[in-house]
């Protein structure tokens, strides 16, 4: 309340010469600068990852194509793997919650900001790394200059002898330098949101995304670390002649293996619970009704946490463990399926007899739990093992997969860029181009992930750069790149509307939404200190309370 | 309505939130703890599947002396770090000295152990799953050994220069943790490495 009332005097930025103001984001400590940074950074590679998508489904258009050679196709989905998770995803949700998470909780900034600037450098080193490899990459062999092993870089592909020149080493340095930088912001804001929230913010009065952001940090810290040890592993027998992956010399296969998906598996949850965290935001706003069972979804992301750490090696099914390992990582599989569902009924719950505001937020937070859901059900039926062996390896993965991060998590993504766009930027997203770009993503999604499915069904391997014709792949194949290039359209829309309402949408206001938590308080950009005082709130939606203090919130909790 | 406002709750006056040097530091043991455990997890899957000599039962000898030095330096940092929160700043000098001594013998036995691993007993981080293990684990620890001296320099310097006050013993109590962290990872080390893998 107070800081409605207070005259911001924000500088006036435009008056200095454009070196100062690229020099003031480039030394910035700020959460809110970072955030912003991290977002764009990450929208830049999401288009480079896109575009590398594109290039793959024109490859596969029609069999026995030509448009890229066999190994720029392995080049170009081992790269789109790593980009879109490590460089796309994970930078993004951290700049939300950077962003976020001091104004959702009533603090000035970040609990180390310098470390937080730290490590935002260190990511975008990683991926500057990653794709430096396509001009320095080769070294004196004549070999492939960008890394083409996948992005689970299977040993012994990356040894040696099957991988010569420098890629491997740069998609190692890449993910190994994004990884410390990954740990700085996971410890960063676990730090701010245990250590800096503001008076009568107890943890069961925190908004559900700073919840859900302290789960991702925590996830992060035990996912990412046996990662940056695989990768040092990887290091030493690269660079030093060392034998943990050599199996000539008794080294093991599988153990990077086991290596990789104890933090791969995890990482899957890290990047969707932050999508959970959007949708827990946004689809309480817009049913108008507070979200349904909050402890309950405090409880079920913890418990996700914690089975998924211990899921891992149903990615492995067909490398022949035995049958107690088998039936163990199948039950925690199914297992971890209760707390998601548990999540989906709380969603439901919410909007089940809610004034339902069909705003473009809304809409992409309905796609995002359904599509979720699919492939929520599709994930059980490849945790169920003797499925995972017919399957396994197959499209049916990769359509499995891409629905979770296409259709659950880039769909809660882009509902959380029209909700807090306005608060980033003070003007609003267009509306009816927000729809068009809706639609338009959800037809190119369905005809691009609905259909993939089927040729896996038939039998068509991932990571093939073309097949023989008269398989009954060929139409299928074809209407997956046609709703590739209603996505690319949709995405470029998306793309334009960010840059045009910047300048020209409507004058946002600080709280374009009627929303509740904290951050709406403030103005739109908040200025740099975000409050003039701190506030001091007294239930889980204080705006609530400010706006209704016949009827405030904390009566009831 | 103004009734409601005068029943709501008040916070009570002390809005006590943990430290968040405390928090941080605890977050980067966790990171590192998990860092620690796949290269222990590695170590003990390789545990005598190396193809060729020289096994860990034929040139490692157990480090006595660099654990003894290392494990009291976490002793002497507690003392030292309880000497300044009692605004002995004298002791707390004499104390962290100690403790870098103390550390800076630890890395040196390594080393000699190395030097002798090497052009002794031809065992490189190349010759064999064991070099290989062996090398990185202890390597890794003794990283995290030097980076931490290295932080217990720049403090030592900061007493000399005379710019440590009693205000800084949180500071110095949080790095502290840092330091018996290391020296537990190194009861998991010798365990693993100079017990149950000889």
């Amino acid at each position: 309340m107070a800081s409605e009332t207070i005259a911001l005097s924000v500088v006036n930025h435009g008056t200095r010469p454009i070196g100062d103001r690229l020099h003031d984001w480039v030394v910035t400590v700020d959460h809110k600068k970072l955030g912003i940074l991290y977002i764009l950074y990450a929208l830049m590679f999401l288009v480079i990852g896109g575009i590398e998508a594109t290039i793959m489904r024109i490859q596969l258009i029609v069999p026995h194509n030509h448009f890229v050679s066999p190994q720029v196709f392995n080049r170009m989905f081992t790269m789109h793997g790593t980009t879109m998770i490590f460089f796309v995803v994970m930078p993004v949700l951290f700049g939300f919650a950077n962003y976020l998470v001091p104004l959702m909780i009533g603090a000035r900034d970040m609990a180390f900001p310098r470390l937080n600037a730290f490590s935002f450098w260190l990511m975008a080193l990683g991926g500057f790394l990653l794709y430096f490899s396509f001009l320095g990459g080769s070294g004196l062999y004549g070999a492939g200059n960008a890394p083409d092993v996948g992005w689970w870089a299977y040993a012994p592909l990356t040894s040696r002898a099957f991988s010569p020149g420098h890629s491997s080493d740069y998609w190692t340095l890449a993910l190994l330098v994004s990884g410390f930088g990954s740990i700085g912001t996971a410890i960063n804001i676990i730090a701010t949101i245990l250590c800096m929230r503001c008076p009568g913010m107890t943890l069961g009065k925190m908004p559900l995304l700073a919840w859900l952001n302290l789960v991702m940090a925590g996830m992060v810290i035990l996912a990412m670390s046996p990662l940056t040890a695989a990768q040092i592993m990887l290091s030493i027998d690269r660079y030093l002649g060392g034998h943990f992956f050599d199996t000539q010399a008794g080294g093991s296969a599988t153990i990077w293996m086991h290596f990789f998906w104890i933090f791969g598996h995890p990482e899957v949850y890290v990047l969707v619970i932050p999508a959970f965290a959007f949708a827990s935001e946004i689809i309480p706003v817009f049913s108008r009704k507070p979200i349904f069972g909050y402890p309950v979804m405090v409880a079920a992301t913890v418990c996700i946490g914690f089975v998924s750490m211990s899921v891992w090696a149903h990615h492995m099914f067909t490398i022949g463990m035995n049958s107690y390992a088998n039936s163990f990582f199948a039950i925690t599989t199914m297992a971890v399926g209760v707390p998601t569902g548990i999540k989906i009924f709380n969603w439901i719950g919410t909007m089940w007899g809610g004034k339902i505001d069909f705003k473009t937020p809304m809409l992409f937070c309905i796609g995002f739990l359904f599509q979720f859901l699919i492939a929520g059900l599709t994930g059980i039926m490849l945790g169920t093992a003797p499925f995972d062996w017919q399957l396994s390896g197959s499209y049916f993965v990769v359509a499995h997969f891409h629905y979770m991060i296409v259709g659950g998590i880039l769909f809660a993504l882009f509902a959380a860029f029209y909700y807090w766009y306005p608060k980033i930027t003070g003007r609003m997203l267009n509306e009816s181009l927000g729809k068009l770009h809706f639609w338009l993503l959800l037809i190119g999604f369905h005809l691009t992930f609905d259909v993939m499915h089927i040729p896996g069904l038939l039998g068509m391997p991932r990571r093939i750069y073309t097949y023989e014709p008269g398989r009954g792949w060929e139409v299928w194949n074809l209407i997956t790149t046609i709703g590739t290039f209603i996505q690319g359209i949709a995405i470029l829309l998306f793309v334009a509307n960010l840059i045009f309402s910047y300048w020209k949408g409507p004058k946002a206001g600080n709280d374009p939404w009627d929303a509740w938590t904290l951050e709406w308080s403030v103005s739109s950009p908040p200025p740099p200190y975000n409050f003039a005082s701190i506030p001091t709130v007294a239930s889980r939606r204080p705006l609530w309370d400010i706006k209704h203090p016949e009827d405030p919130d904390w009566k009831y909790e | 309505m103004s009734s409601a406002a005068i029943t709501r709750p008040s916070i009570e006056p002390e809005w006590a939130l943990p430290s968040r040097g405390r928090v941080g530091m605890f977050s980067l043991i966790a990171a590192e703890a998990a860092i620690f455990t796949i290269f222990v997890v590695a170590y003990i899957f390789y545990i005598g599947k190396s193809l060729s000599g020289p096994l860990p039962k034929d040139v490692l000898e157990l480090p006595i002396f660099g654990t003894v030095c290392l494990l009291s330096s976490s002793l002497t940092i507690h003392l030292a770090v309880r000497a300044l929160r009692n605004a002995k700043v004298g002791a707390f000098g004499l104390w962290w000295f100690v403790t870098i001594a103390l550390g800076a013998i630890f890395l040196v036995v390594t080393g000699r152990e190395w030097q002798r691993l090497i052009f002794e007993k031809g065992l490189t981080v190349s010759t064999n799953l064991f070099g290989t293990t062996y090398y990185s684990l202890v390597g890794l620890h003794a990283f995290h050994v030097t980076a931490g001296l290295i932080f217990l320099a720049i403090g030592m310097i900061l007493t000399l220069l005379g710019k440590v006050k009693p205000e800084h013993s949180e500071r110095a109590d949080i790095f502290s943790l840092y330091w018996h962290f290391v020296d537990v990872v190194w009861v998991v080390v010798l365990t693993v490495v100079y017990v149950i893998g000889r």
